[in-house]
């Protein structure tokens, strides 16, 4: 079970450092935005795993958290650039 | 075989994460990225939530992680209509293999104006009905 928690780890790290190139390379503002929303919905699985892995049960309060500010960030993103934010960087 | 199931639920929800990411390096344009990330994403929290609730197998966790699955199932949509809507009116460039915009022809991005193609003389004049307050 140890052997498929860290593989698990290591395919959700894989999946974060391809998100972040997206968010270095990503040519405009919304391509960032939506790297970063990715980020935030990978993180969450890995919280979970993490707590699968030490049997803390109170790490899935912090998921549920993490999982709304993602969703408030990308709320928060699209308002700013529907109300003249840069129009094409 | 708990633990089987388990495991296969993990890597599967890693997996699908992994491929949301691919998908959002690989592909062209705004929109084919955010419809990579949002649905395989979304199914990868899901089967690892689901794994954690196997887990623990309390009545609260259980509860817990199933609050995770369904908040965001309710908000991954959401948030990628908001994406997208503000993306098409930033102006970010469609792939050049794009089929159909029908937005395109009706839209305009300086004015910020929708229109319906309807908008005649005889469509602007006033109906009264019989139920209008007057």
């Amino acid at each position: 079970m140890d052997t498929v928690i860290l593989i698990g780890q290591v395919i959700m790290s894989v999946a974060l450092i391809l998100a972040f190139v997206r968010v270095v390379r990503g040519p405009s503002l919304p391509d960032r935005v939506v790297a970063l929303e990715l980020f935030s919905t990978t993180v969450v699985g890995l919280v979970g795993v993490y707590a699968i892995k030490t049997g803390v049960a109170s790490f899935l309060d912090a998921a549920i958290v993490i999982a709304l500010m993602g969703f408030l960030a990308a709320i928060g993103f699209a308002r700013f650039l529907e109300r003249g934010g840069p129009r094409d960087d | 075989m708990i633990d089987f199931i388990k495991g296969t639920l993990i890597i599967s929800g890693a997996l699908f994460m992994l491929l949301a990411s691919v998908g959002l390096l690989r592909l062209p344009d705004l929109l084919t990225r955010m419809h990579a990330t949002t649905k395989a994403a979304t199914l990868g929290v899901i089967l690892v939530m689901l794994a954690a609730a196997m887990h623990f197998a309390e009545v609260g966790i259980v509860a817990r992680s199933f609050a995770i699955i369904v908040f965001i199932l309710m908000t991954a949509p959401v948030a990628a209509h908001v994406m997208g809507r503000a993306g098409y009116f930033v102006g970010s460039k469609l792939w050049s293999g794009t089929v159909k915009d029908e937005l395109r022809p009706n839209y305009d991005p300086l004015t910020h104006e929708l229109k319906s193609g309807l908008e005649t003389q005889q469509n602007a004049k006033r109906q009264p009905r019989e139920t209008d307050p007057d």
